[in-house]
């Protein structure tokens, strides 16, 4: 019955207040290599997980364990709120001029997107930022690039420009620009070749255009579903020129993303935009902060972290301790934690999240109506009779009323009575124990074990 | 486990060539992932774990994988245990041997294109957006018209901006006929149309150059489902390639990739795609352990002559170029 679960989740509250305090290096041991796994399969890069995980190591020893979580949940938040801290905060916009032309070049490897992110990113300023914008088909080596780009430039109604490819890109980027000023454009789009970063001479006319064009950004763009050479790319592209941003492509994919992290810790470079999506509109601006998570994976144990952050009023969690423990637990305040555990969502759901319930004996039968039932038998107490549960232990009639009110059986009604009368006598039992007795209790070992290892007369613990 | 792969790696000379084209395609970088074997093994004083966490750090940095390298080291941990193996020195030979019959699986592995005897044989190119399908098929196109066949292409990628174009330029250039409709057909279409065209000119390849799409766009996939289906109602069967072209810079989506693709339509091999950067396509290795799905094509450059066949002793060669060329010119003096 949904209620004996009640008094396990007490037990682990208990746990929780008197049992691990803080994280400890066995805590932080077993979930980092857990974080490592994850944080490998998502294709950061290994140099990355080692230097970060090494370094979240050090910051989580000693933490203090949030009420709510286990020791494990919380090296996974501390993990989390790190990864965010390291991707940055917040979105980071473009550095363009507020007057003249500003240049935006989109560089990469073959067949990162940088076409379609160039167009893409036409729109969005043409758009939002209401910029007069020119594309500029600076790849002359890829078959059909420069149709690609004017294919797309004509979707968006974005003009383009460009000599074909017989023409070095240093000079179509010089003509591009005085065609600009003529033109009244204040936003020039470049978009390059994709090339190999070790290739010199390319690189070389990179290097080039980057000085012709003053570029105010240069954008790299990567795969999102890039592994571990993401940091080579990243690392050459940004040694060769200065690369002020990164576009994530392909993220509508399955991919987990790493690169990013990867990117973001080698270079500091901030990522600025997403691609999400086939579409000329589906490009993002990029927030930081939700792909931490993204890369982290553990999803389950993050949104538990989040509910027990947002829901749990900690005071509130305290003063229903203290209640239970002085044995005054009436039926308001079983009401006040029902609501409680309510808010956090299915109670089935979110007692499979919470630390050590797993392996509660009676989990399969716990019902989330159980919890409705209880809450409609406590509603049709008046209230006096909730703030006094003796007035209803002693009248027969009272608990006759109750049941009728509430649409339960007297029988349901009686089990309610005594599991609260229990569960009183128990914490007030509780109080007057030693606080490592209750978190071996907690832990499930079972008492009559806990007997033997005290040894003879040294135990005689009654529950 | 014998040595005798490792020392056949060494002494077939007629290879010299086109491994040296791996290795410079691979080792472009003295700062790629594998090339820190030879120090990590001469470094160590003896075999221990330490050593074992260098390796699994290299098999990492290649996109191995976690799943595949945690099998490789413990394959190597007990073959290293079983073999008395003390002297770091000695594991070069099991490392390559090991990586060998991972790959391997104990069969024999057949990549070659399976040719129509009589008649049309018709190759499909599926993958993600950007891996190079339209680049391969281009120089593939180019190796079997070099080969005397007759070579058509099918233009059905009718979504991306400007890839009917692209394909028309590789076309011209390899010179074989390029069958297409106008950007936004139905691409089903443009494979019924070639295969019909292919039969009646008595073409013997016909090379199917498809949209990228992510392998989580259901819609995208079933679209792909209907072109398999098309072949195999104008062609009796399947095509008798398919292949996945895999980016060798793909980390662990590489896997998800070629799962799901193959849950749609059987893939035959993989073409491994960009090789001549810093990245290694380990992930490909993930893919053969864990699907069976043997590599069929490696892209080791720009021209059109840069496509290979795949050739694991080659492969492991450009992983661990730097490990061969202190033992002499390509260790053809063992």
């Amino acid at each position: 019955m949904a209620f004996e679960n009640l008094t396990g989740r007490f037990q682990m509250a208990l746990r929780r207040l008197t049992g691990k305090a803080r994280l400890n290096e066995n805590d932080i041991d077993e979930m980092m290599r857990e974080i490592r796994l994850s944080l490998l399969e998502a294709d950061v890069n290994y140099k990355v997980v080692k230097e970060f995980t090494d370094e979240v190591k050090e910051l989580a020893f000693g933490e203090a364990i949030l009420k709510g979580l286990n020791p494990g949940q919380q090296v996974v938040k501390i993990v989390n709120d790190e990864l965010t801290k390291l991707m940055g905060s917040q979105a980071e916009p473009l550095k363009l001029k507020t007057s003249g032309i500003s240049v935006i070049m989109m560089v990469g490897l073959q067949g990162a997107g940088k076409t379609t992110t160039a167009g893409k990113l036409g729109a969005y300023l043409q758009k939002t930022l209401e910029k007069k914008v020119m594309l500029v088909a600076a790849d002359i080596y890829r078959p059909a690039a420069i149709d690609q780009l004017k294919t797309v430039g004509k979707q968006l109604e974005i003009p383009v420009y460009e000599e074909g490819d017989k023409v070095n890109p240093r000079t179509i980027v010089k003509n591009a620009l005085k065609f600009a000023k003529d033109g009244g454009f204040d936003t020039v789009i470049v978009d390059t070749a994709g090339r190999l970063h070790i290739n010199e001479t390319l690189m070389d006319e990179l290097i080039d255009i980057e000085k012709i064009t003053q570029a105010d950004e240069v954008l790299l763009t990567v795969d999102a579903m890039t592994g571990q050479d993401a940091v080579n790319v990243a690392s050459a592209f940004h040694e060769a020129l200065s690369v002020t941003g990164c576009i994530l492509t392909k993220l509508d994919g399955d991919t987990r993303g790493g690169a990013a992290l990867s990117i973001r810790k080698v270079t500091g470079v901030p990522i600025k935009f997403a691609g999400t999506g086939e579409k000329l509109h589906e490009l993002e601006v990029f927030h930081p902060e939700r792909m931490a998570s993204r890369i982290l994976g553990m999803g389950d144990v993050l949104s538990l972290i989040e509910k027990v952050e947002e829901e749990i009023d900690e005071d509130e969690a305290m003063s229903m301790m203290e209640k239970m423990m002085s044995g005054k637990f009436n039926y308001n305040d079983l009401l006040k934690q029902m609501k409680m555990i309510r808010r956090m969502g299915a109670f089935s759901g979110i007692l499979k999240m919470l630390p050590g319930m797993g392996q509660m004996a009676n989990m399969d039968k716990v019902d989330d109506k159980q919890i409705h039932y209880i809450e409609a038998i406590i509603r049709s107490m008046t209230p006096e009779e909730r703030s006094n549960p003796e007035l209803i232990e002693r009248s027969s009639g009272r608990r006759n009323r109750i049941a009728k009110g509430s649409g339960r059986s007297t029988t349901e009604v009686n089990r309610l009575v005594s599991t609260l009368e229990k569960q009183q006598k128990m914490m007030q039992q509780m109080s007057n124990i030693r606080p490592e007795t209750m978190e071996r209790m907690a832990s499930g070992t079972p008492v009559s074990q806990a007997k033997r290892n005290r040894g003879k007369g040294r135990g005689g613990y009654r529950f | 486990m014998t040595m005798g792969l490792f020392s056949k790696l060494f002494s077939s000379k007629e290879k010299t060539a086109q491994r040296e084209k791996y290795k410079i395609g691979m080792m472009k970088t003295r700062k790629g992932a594998l090339s820190g074997l030879k120090e990590v093994l001469s470094s160590s004083k003896k075999v221990d774990e330490a050593l074992f966490d260098h390796l699994e750090e290299l098999f990492i940095m290649a996109d191995i994988g976690v799943n595949t390298t945690v099998k490789l080291i413990q394959q190597l941990r007990d073959v290293t245990k079983k073999q008395k193996i003390e002297d770091p020195r000695q594991l070069e030979s099991v490392i390559v041997d090991t990586m060998f019959e991972t790959y391997l699986k104990g069969q024999t592995v057949n990549t070659n294109i399976r040719f129509e005897k009589n008649g049309l044989t018709v190759i499909l190119f599926v993958g993600v957006n950007g891996t190079g399908k339209t680049t391969s098929i281009g120089k593939l196109a180019y190796q079997l018209k070099q080969s005397g066949k007759q070579v058509m292409l099918a233009a059905a990628d009718t979504f991306r901006a400007g890839a009917i174009d692209q394909l028309k330029v590789w076309g011209s250039r390899v010179g074989c006929e390029v069958i297409s409709k106008e950007a936004g057909s139905d691409p089903s279409s443009v494979v019924f149309d070639a295969i019909r065209k292919a039969k009646s000119q008595s073409v013997d390849v016909l090379l199917v150059d498809t949209a990228g799409r992510l392998q989580n766009k259901v819609n995208l996939m079933k679209e792909l489902d209907k072109i398999q289906r098309t072949i195999a109602k104008e062609l009796g069967k399947n095509a008798q390639e398919t292949y996945l072209v895999v980016d060798a810079t793909t980390g662990q989506n590489g896997l998800s990739q070629a799962k799901i693709f193959s849950e749609v339509t059987p893939i035959t091999g993989i073409v491994l795609t960009k090789l001549d950067g810093t990245a290694k396509g380990g992930i490909v290795l993930a893919i053969r352990d864990e699907l069976s799905i043997p590599i069929s094509f490696v892209g080791l450059g720009e021209k059109l002559t840069d496509l290979d066949y795949f050739d694991i002793e080659d492969y492991i060669y450009g992983l661990f170029a730097d490990l061969f060329e202190g033992e002499g010119s390509h260790g053809s003096n063992r």
